[in-house]
């Protein structure tokens, strides 16, 4: 198997067929926590996108020397310290989003996404399948992160990114912003939605 | 009786899934039955009441400002708390590979329907994430880490329980739409169940 990986559909894939959240359910703990607003979710698919990428290459590298009874603390030294990189390149760069996540940044280490395409994919695949992977499924990951936090900040605040986009003539006319939707249980139900429209138009996907 | 306290307020108020979101993953991906929920609840439970009291003791006496002071005092004003994250991820990612040694040889049954999800356990939010909040909330003693660590294992243990009761039986009695079979649906109860556990939020135990 090793061999005879197609890169095209180990990039593509994750897109939608294989979402990593939708389809392969992981991840799902950062989607419902930091969708509340758009850009500081934006930024968050980018670092996950990131640390997904290069600890798949790291990974598979040195696949043939991790003992298999060690593994998952070899892959999490691995994650920590690439996230402990892409924290203070944040902090150096971009103080403000940082400070938004700083707790959220911390949370990628355990992010189900990464242990599980390592697991799944990097440990048996040479590393330039495994960076496609990674980048694919960051990608992947990062599109359900857009579609949520556009339709929970555009509902919840009426803004995106930060700009008021409900004109105010709406409220003046009695339009109100649903305070439902910054919870994080809507978080739930907007990737419920996401997961049945999906499903809807790939009918060999559905359960039973 | 202040640990008691706790206790239940880890389970109820402070509940992992329904009040913080921690731990999703395995929790949408095991509770298709009751059985294989609960184990996976006791597991989740196990480890949560043995790393949290470990990492208690590594934020005490080594992490923290000032902690290393034991070692004489011009250590003192030594700060190691940058470390804290690879440090409680490293006991949790240990204590995980002795748990996934452990079933895989007393319980290959348990093993095999678990399957991912076990080595997934190190990387439950709802464990770094307890190592974190008793970080962050100051606790005194040993006794009230392993309190709360307790409760936050018996309130995870509960939830997947229900929503895997609950998920049965909609397989059995409930017409769903094909699209929203399985996962979807699975996404809503547990949404439903959360804004349900809000009304939790408002006592002061």
């Amino acid at each position: 198997m090793a061999d005879k990986v197609n890169n095209r559909s180990v990039f593509f894939n994750p897109f939608a067929k294989d979402n990593p959240v939708v389809v392969q359910v992981l991840g799902i703990c950062s989607v419902l926590a930091v969708t509340a607003k758009l850009e500081p979710a934006m930024v968050m698919g980018l670092s996950v996108t990131v640390v997904l990428a290069f600890s798949n290459v790291i990974i598979s590298l040195i696949r043939k020397t991790i003992p298999v009874n060690i593994r998952i603390i070899v892959q999490l030294v691995v994650v920590a310290g690439l996230v402990v990189i892409v924290n203070e390149t944040l902090k150096a760069f971009a103080y403000d989003v940082s400070k938004q996540l700083s707790v959220f940044i911390g949370l990628i280490i355990t992010n189900c996404i990464l242990m599980g395409r390592l697991e799944a994919f990097a440990m048996a695949n040479k590393p330039w399948p495994s960076f496609l992977d990674g980048v694919g499924n960051g990608i992947g990951y990062t599109i359900v992160l857009a579609i949520t936090g556009f339709v929970r900040e555009l509902l919840g605040s009426g803004t995106l990114w930060g700009f008021q986009v409900v004109p105010q003539s709406w409220y003046d006319a009695g339009y109100v912003n649903n305070g439902l939707m910054i919870l994080p249980p809507m978080a739930l139900i907007v990737v419920a939605c996401i997961i049945w429209a999906q499903r809807h138009f790939n009918p060999d996907m559905q359960e039973k | 009786m202040e640990n008691f306290n706790i206790f239940i307020r880890s389970i109820f108020v402070d509940n992992m899934i329904f009040a913080y979101f921690l731990g999703m993953c395995s929790f949408l991906a095991v509770s298709k039955n009751v059985k294989t929920a609960f184990g996976l609840g006791i597991a989740v439970t196990f480890m949560l009441v043995v790393t949290l009291p470990v990492n208690y003791l590594l934020n005490t006496y080594v992490l923290r400002p000032g902690a290393l002071v034991w070692l004489g005092a011009d250590m003192a004003d030594v700060d190691l708390s940058f470390l804290s994250l690879i440090m409680f991820i490293a006991v949790i990612a240990s204590m995980t590979q002795l748990v996934e040694m452990a079933v895989e040889k007393f319980a290959p049954s348990l093993y095999a329907s678990l399957g991912i999800f076990l080595p997934l356990i190190a990387v439950n939010c709802a464990i770094l994430g307890g190592s974190l909040f008793m970080q962050q909330r100051g606790f005194t003693s040993v006794g009230t880490a392993v309190c709360a660590g307790g409760g936050w294992g018996l309130g995870w243990l509960l939830a997947i329980t229900a929503v895997a009761a609950i998920r049965e039986r909609l397989a059995t009695y409930s017409k769903i739409p094909a699209p929203l079979r399985g996962i979807g649906i699975t996404f809503i109860v547990t949404a439903l169940m959360g804004i349900a556990f809000m009304s939790f939020l408002g006592i002061k135990i």
